[in-house]
């Protein structure tokens, strides 16, 4: 199956992402054509109309996002989310080296249509040369007067600052992106009042992904129609997808949403390692509640994912092969959240750290029959408790796989009766499951 | 200040001679001209200057290998704020040191892909190559000669290149056992580490000219 390049087209030219070379394909003329004869309205409507949904997890309108902003002569503030740090997610990273005008342009023409004239690129420490990357791009856009005072003679201003956070996936969450990016540090805020209202410094914010952002000159300039030609009714467009875990050519492919699965999987990603065979996979993210060999054929769309009991996330997926133990895999999943949790919710900051000691003694053959429900209570008692999707985001995946492999984990507690293994052998990974590659 | 009230398991090292509630003074903390006109720089581009923190704090780690009290009295003297504001920021963010650590910084991804292609394995290769235990790489420790800082990582996002370890600030992978040996002599000479595993030289996946194939 090949994939459909929209946002990676040129991306294997090195020269795309200097302002040169981003031009010669076209770049900046929609910029152009916004800044000089469009209306904020207009704008707004195309988003609107092209049904693009967002990219970094939660798959909401993004033309409904912005026209939430209430009008006025208000400071604005546009936040590009790039604090990309779900485990499985590796294509804003990806986007932002290959084509960093893309998103500048797509940030820009997004400004005009929230009427923003102060934005961010927030993007996580740990992406220092992708930040250098985007450093350079910014320095270039103002230089050709992309940016800054009175763009091309159209009276707006846009001010773009890349902002560099310092490692913390909790800043990845909206309202904790905010409270980062005002200096402090990054719990969650609640909502209502959200952020298109009363976000950044208090004023109406309209906070997006990279790869949605990116999507916005091209949408500007081929219409919602065109836009709506890719993907499914529900899930317009294309999408750049991380594969990775258990897989033979991990890496970012752009396909259509609704494409199956299987062909992500196989075709593109080259499928599971000689002998092995797909067990289980995150279709979105580490986030997503794991989906077996059965679902392999079920459309890449964020309807399918959600019908499926899942979602697609930021659209990475993970695959784990018959040689992954799944009690270990749940538990790398927890130790995870545990780590990122903020503390400020205790459901979450408790939450994930049981759960997680829990996971422990499974696994270390010290478990009893019934932790395999008290691991599963816990995670219902976590969702929808806290300020933010945080613990939710372990207690799903968890849960999934608690529900779906419980014969392995019961094999692991009776296993664990037969054979106390010592506490230190079992220490991350066992021996049984090291390096497939 | 003596009479503060400190909880010394806490504050080991960093018992604070001044009250971290006050904001120090430009005169009291001799702060070197290129750190004050970066952290002023970096105010000018916010509507408020807190915002700053993060950047003010990069930069102090940035010229002293880690976040120093005195660093940090120094960013909170130009920005304005109490010593303690700062200290509370950097202690929540993963990539600030509150404490010193070695001049090369080393993290391994062990999350769930890299897990899955070795990342514990390669974690327990970069502590033997540098002489770090390997119990306390999980929450990042200092080799004996006090040059090479090695942590375990939470993803980094880069999990196309697992198993993966970010070196210096740059990614490197897919990494063999072998690799670690090898990045850790290089490190120690000044030699370009790893130079056909870094990331800015992977190719695009799929099928273009050069697709990555495993």
């Amino acid at each position: 199956m090949p994939e459909t390049r929209v946002l990676l087209k040129h991306a294997e030219d090195p020269e795309l992402r200097t302002l040169a070379g981003y031009r010669g394909y076209g770049g900046y003329e929609t910029l152009e054509r916004a800044y000089r004869t469009m209306e904020a309205d207009e704008v707004l409507k195309e988003l609107e109309d092209s049904g693009l949904r967002g990219r970094g997890g939660a798959g909401f309108s993004m033309g409904k996002k912005a026209s939430f902003l209430p009008r006025g002569d208000m400071q604005k503030y546009l936040c590009c989310n790039a604090d990309e740090s779900e485990p499985g997610a590796f294509k804003d990273r990806e986007l932002m080296m290959r084509n960093p005008h893309q998103l500048i342009e797509g940030i820009a023409i997004a400004a005009l249509a929230a009427d923003a004239t102060l934005a961010f690129i927030f993007i996580r420490g740990e992406y220092d040369l992708v930040a250098d990357i985007l450093d350079t791009a910014v320095a270039e856009a103002y230089e050709a007067g992309y940016l800054g005072k009175d763009i091309l003679g159209s009276r707006r201003d846009l001010e773009l600052v890349v902002h560099r956070g310092a490692g913390a996936y909790i800043c990845g969450e909206e309202t904790a992106l905010l409270d980062s990016l005002e200096g402090k540090r990054g719990n969650p805020r609640l909502k209502p009042p959200f952020p298109a209202v009363q976000g950044l410094y208090g004023g109406p914010t309209l906070i997006n992904n990279v790869e949605t952002l990116s999507n916005v000159p091209r949408i500007v300039a081929r219409g919602a129609e065109w836009f709506r030609g890719f993907g499914t009714e529900q899930s317009p467009g294309t999408k750049v997808v991380s594969v990775s875990g258990c897989v033979r050519r991990p890496g970012n492919y752009e396909v259509e949403l609704g494409v199956p699965i299987r062909e992500l999987i196989y075709d593109l990603a080259g499928g599971p390692l000689e002998g092995r065979e797909v067990k289980a996979f995150y279709p979105g993210g580490s986030s997503s509640p794991v989906l077996t060999p059965a679902d392999l054929d079920l459309p890449y769309s964020f309807e399918a994912m959600a019908e499926a009991r899942s979602m697609l996330g930021s659209g990475s997926i993970i695959v784990a092969d018959d040689s992954i133990s799944i009690p270990h895999m749940a538990l790398r999943t927890a130790q995870f959240y545990h780590h990122e949790s903020c503390g400020k919710c205790t459901p979450c900051r408790e939450g994930t750290n049981w759960t997680v000691k829990m996971l422990e003694r499974v696994v270390r053959g010290e478990g009893t029959p019934m932790d395999l429900d008290i691991i599963a209570s816990v995670q219902e008692n976590i969702i929808g408790h806290c300020l933010c999707v945080l613990g939710d985001a372990m207690a799903m995946p968890v849960g999934a796989m608690v529900r779906k492999f419980r014969e392995e984990f019961e094999q692991a507690i009776a296993a664990a009766g037969e054979a106390p293994r010592p506490i230190a052998a079992v220490q991350g990974a066992p021996e049984t499951m090291g390096a497939s590659a | 200040m003596a009479e503060l009230p400190v909880d010394a398991a806490l504050t080991e090292g960093r018992v604070p001679d001044r009250s971290p509630e006050e904001i120090p003074e430009l005169h009291e903390v001799d702060c070197p001209p290129e750190l004050h006109e970066y952290i002023e720089a970096a105010m000018g581009r916010y509507p408020d200057r807190k915002s700053a923190s993060l950047p003010a704090l990069w930069a102090v780690q940035r010229r002293y290998g880690w976040c120093t009290p005195e660093g940090i009295r120094q960013a909170a003297a130009v920005m304005r704020v109490t010593p303690g504001y700062l200290e509370s920021v950097a202690s929540f963010y993963d990539l600030f040191h509150t404490e010193p650590v070695g001049t090369h910084k080393i993290a391994v991804c062990t999350n769930i892909s890299c897990w899955m292609r070795g990342g514990d394995e390669l974690l327990k290769a970069f502590c033997e190559a540098t002489g770090c235990d390997p119990d306390e790489a999980r929450h990042g420790t200092t080799s004996p000669d006090g040059d090479l800082h090695v942590t375990r990582f939470e993803c980094l996002g880069a999990c196309d290149l697992a198993p993966m370890a970010s070196i210096d600030e740059r990614y490197f992978g897919p990494l063999e056992a072998a690799d670690a040996a090898t990045a850790i002599e290089q490190l120690r000479s000044g030699e370009d580490v790893l130079p056909g595993k870094a990331l800015e030289k992977r190719p695009l996946a799929g099928d273009t000219e050069g697709g990555a194939d495993a």
